[in-house]
């Protein structure tokens, strides 16, 4: 297995050290790790960090998942904000 | 769309924890069929979580081989469960499909969740859990030349900074909610535990701070700094990049209270799942060990896991043999307890424009309005969002003590696809195993 | 006397006759056991039915209402003017489309006809091959735990509400509470209900268990409420258990998705095969919800008369009694009409419509 995972998060590329949580990926594309916006409009990351709080909510290959308790695979697309 | 697939085994395991671990390898060793279920990516539960950032002890590598070894023991990681459809059943969900697993004997081992406190700018990009921050750098969260402050209450504060720093970040403060005289009485018993000393000698970190609690969170957009009240009264503004603030640990009782498990109600148990002397339930073929039944620490869940395996396949002897262990691991937990209760003080943390519910952005100030969880909720959206009132109902019931209901299915959000898949059971009685 | 008049029950209905009868200038009492009820339950979509006449007076005078009171009414109580679309699977149910649109145009409810394609424009949600539907763009969607709310506090000065548990009516019309202590008032209203039939054992009034499910927030799947035609069949003439196709944009951008009806159950547990039917139709309109998750899923218990009508007016035989009960689906929908009813039928005032066809009908005879 190699030792990096080449991942496209919100259409930019992004690599990240293989077994790495797509949380994880989130802060390594740059930026604050914001995972989506809120009700009222101001940006959250991952927040409890073992899949509790739901802050972390992504699109992983079209479907809503939880960006901390998700591995990086080679060419997963992950889209963040609502 | 794809049909909810049965399956079956003897023994179900709920979490792959130590207490999960050791149950699962306890019971396998009479030749039943286990399978362990576990949300996280890989078995190791939260303190030995595995990643990128881990470093695992020898213990933890030393469990998960036991898990691989064992013929008849199934690990499905990345699993949760999403209901009890019927008696002796449960509907579990992964990222591919989802399938309905019959046990003829349940042992749960949930673990337990951090208690995250509101306060004035907690949702702040860079604010998370003092466990969450180490679940994360084990993830593979990068904070090599971040500073970072880290607040709260509890032992896990000295971990989380452990973490952080081992991944080269700068710990700036460790801010203990409790007194010196409680946390020095801690350290001072640490000595009669195997292992711990080493803790005490951590609680002489120069950035450990007693009588200490944040204030508020501040920055644009992301953490910039943090604001911390001192035992001397005064308060502090620290600029850092992110705060790992958590108040200690709460049993994840949610799947037990479904499925119609009583709660202990004595001492520090509170609030954890019953179980008497081999680990069993309020309720026939249900077992519970770890956190779940009350927070005691990972040696403490080995004893109990071990315990209810062999109990659950109905090995007396081998479950007896536990027993002093597990005694011993006891009278750490209670230890534990006392040391870092959180003062009433702290109960004044959140403004009244502080977000309590962070899924339904519903403030403190309407929460103070409202008479009960049930008004809340109803009327103001609070614990309606997606997680389903799990950390704005432990902050309304540390902060109005409001009790929340027994939680109804399904247990965390599911794919719709999931729930209409029970209408008919596929095959009947021939499942796989 | 503790007040002009006694509302027993603060549901949507309840709320409505204490809000009509203030109006009225009576000095109301709210009580209410706390214990929730339909109001609280369910999808509060505000639809005009077409069974019969007098349902369809019933409905769409107060829709009209609620319309009036919109404006007015907080932000939370989340009115929203989306219309309903009946769905038309196939030609035979395109056919009864037009059937309820011409029934409609009659009583000059707006409502106009989609085919299949102006119908795929509107929902591009749905699946493909459905044959169109009609549309009702004055129906629209309320939150009613708050709008109940909101209708007892227009009238906070002549309208009180004590949270307490009647468990006797007494031979003279005084209510004797749980806790032993009594209350009177010339005039009761009974409006609490399936749990109506403990206080009066004669009355008609069956429980019929409803599902619903909520999803997590997806803004922009669904834009009107989408019910399917052969909902009107399966709710109103079947007696076993059944699901319709009935699924709602809350604002927050959340789905709500119903239906289903089981007889004389209270058991208000989840049942996992009935919600399982009940997504598996929904499904079949809406393919894309597989994916989509839940986040809760809960029962409410609709108060059903045998002739699907509410019972508004004077209890026929128990002194002071009026009844506000029986309006199984449509609690929401009809309220204000109901209360507007019973309000002019208690003060003696002409009702906007007939009040004659809810007249307390069907009432057991006392043993």
């Amino acid at each position: 297995m190699s030792a990096h995972t080449l991942l496209n998060i919100d259409g930019r590329l992004v690599r990240v050290k293989t077994g790495s949580s797509v949380a994880a990926a989130l802060r390594v594309a740059g930026g604050t790790g914001v995972a989506r916006i809120s009700v009222g409009g101001q940006p959250r990351a991952p927040f409890c960090g073992m899949g509790v709080c739901q802050e972390c909510r992504v699109l992983v290959d079209g479907r809503r998942r939880l960006a901390c308790q998700t591995v990086c695979t080679e060419g997963m697309r992950v889209e963040t904000s609502e | 769309m794809s049909s909810v697939v049965p399956e079956r085994c003897d023994v179900l395991v709920v979490g792959a924890g130590p207490a999960g671990m050791a149950a699962a390898v306890a019971a396998a060793r009479s030749g039943a069929s286990v399978v362990v279920i576990d949300d996280n990516p890989a078995p190791g539960g939260q303190i030995w979580r595995d990643g990128p950032g881990a470093k695992l002890p020898p213990a933890a590598r030393k469990w998960r081989d036991a898990l691989e070894r064992h013929a008849n023991i199934r690990v499905r990681s990345g699993t949760r469960v999403v209901a009890a459809p019927s008696p002796g059943e449960l509907l579990l969900e992964d990222a591919e499909g989802a399938v309905r697993m019959r046990w003829s004997k349940l042992i749960l081992c949930t673990g337990a969740r951090e208690l995250l406190l509101p306060f004035p700018g907690w949702t702040l990009p860079g604010v998370t859990g003092a466990g969450g921050l180490q679940a994360l750098i084990k993830a593979g969260l990068p904070v090599e030349g971040e500073r970072i402050v880290v607040a709260g209450s509890g032992p896990l504060l000295l971990a989380a900074a452990a973490t952080a720093r081992s991944a080269g970040a700068k710990v700036l403060r460790i801010a203990e909610q409790a007194s010196f005289a409680s946390v020095a009485r801690f350290g001072a018993g640490l000595a009669r535990w195997p292992g711990k000393a080493a803790q005490a000698v951590a609680l002489a970190d120069s950035c450990y701070r007693t009588s200490s609690h944040v204030v508020s969170a501040g920055g644009a957009g992301q953490v910039e700094s943090v604001r911390l009240r001192q035992g001397n009264g005064k308060e502090v503004e620290i600029a850092c990049d992110r705060i790992a603030c958590g108040f200690g640990l709460v049993p994840n009782t949610q799947l037990g209270r479904m499925l119609g498990c009583a709660l202990a109600s004595d001492g520090f148990s509170a609030r954890g799942l019953q179980v008497d002397a081999r680990q069993a339930t309020s309720v026939p073929g249900i077992y519970a060990a770890g956190e779940c039944t009350g927070f005691g620490g990972s040696e403490r869940a080995l004893a109990q896991g071990s315990i209810a395996g062999h109990a659950a396949v109905g090995d007396e002897r081998a479950a007896a043999a536990h027993e002093g262990e597990r005694a011993r691991w006891d009278a750490f937990a209670a230890q534990l307890h006392r040391g870092f209760a959180l003062h009433a003080g702290i109960r004044v943390l959140p403004r009244p424009d502080t977000l309590v519910c962070r899924c339904e952005d519903v403030p403190f100030s309407v929460l103070q309005d409202c008479s009960g969880w049930t008004d809340a909720k109803l009327h103001r959206r609070c614990g309606m969002g997606a997680c389903q009132g799990r950390v704005c109902g432990d902050a309304a019931q540390f902060l109005f003590g409001w009790t929340p209901p027994v939680p109804r299915p399904p247990l965390s959000p599911v794919r719709i696809a999931t729930l209409a898949g029970l209408g008919e059971v596929v095959g009947g009685a021939d499942a796989r195993q | 006397m503790d007040a002009d008049v006694i509302v027993i029950g603060a549901g949507i209905v309840g709320a409505a006759c204490a809000h009509a009868l203030a109006d009225a200038g009576a000095k109301v009492l709210v009580l209410d056991a706390g214990i929730g009820g339909a109001t609280g339950a369910g999808m509060g979509h505000l639809v005009v039915m077409d069974d019969n006449p007098a349902e369809l007076a019933l409905s769409r005078h107060s829709i009209a209402q609620w319309r009036e009171l919109a404006p007015r009414m907080n932000e939370d109580c989340a009115y929203s003017a989306c219309g309903t679309l009946w769905i038309a699977a196939n030609d035979e149910e395109m056919a009864e489309a037009e059937r309820k649109l011409q029934r409609l145009r009659a009583d000059g409810i707006d409502s106009r006809l989609l085919d299949a394609k102006q119908l795929a424009a509107a929902e591009p949600a749905l699946r493909k091959g459905l044959a169109g539907a009609l549309e009702v763009p004055g129906d629209g969607i309320l939150y009613a735990p708050n709008a109940a709310r909101w209708l007892l506090a227009q009238h906070a000065a002549s309208i009180r509400v004590e949270q307490a548990k009647v468990d006797a009516i007494e031979e003279d019309g005084t209510l004797r509470l749980a806790d032993g202590s009594r209350r009177a008032a010339p005039c009761v209203v009974l409006a609490n209900g399936i749990q109506a039939t403990a206080l009066c054992p004669e009355l008609p009034i069956r429980p019929k268990k409803g599902h619903l499910l909520i999803t997590d927030r997806y803004p922009g799947t669904v834009h009107h409420q989408l019910v399917e035609l052969g909902y009107v069949t399966s709710a109103h003439h079947s007696e076993g258990d059944s699901v319709a196709f009935n699924v709602q944009p809350r604002p927050t951008g959340q789905l709500l998705i119903g239906s289903s009806r089981q007889f004389d159950t209270t058991d208000a547990a989840v049942e996992a095969p009935m919600l399982a039917r009940m997504l598996q139709r929904a499904l079949d309109y809406l393919p894309g919800l597989a994916n989509l998750n839940a986040l809760r899923s809960w029962t409410g218990m609709r108060a059903a008369s045998p002739d699907g009508l509410p019972l508004l007016g004077k209890h026929p035989w128990r002194e002071r009694l009026w009844l506000a009960v029986g309006h199984e689906g449509l609690g929401v929908t009809t309220a204000p009409g109901s209360a507007h009813l019973l309000a002019a039928l208690m003060t003696g005032a002409t009702p906007g419509f007939d009040a004659a066809p809810y007249a307390p009908r069907g009432l057991r005879e006392a043993a």
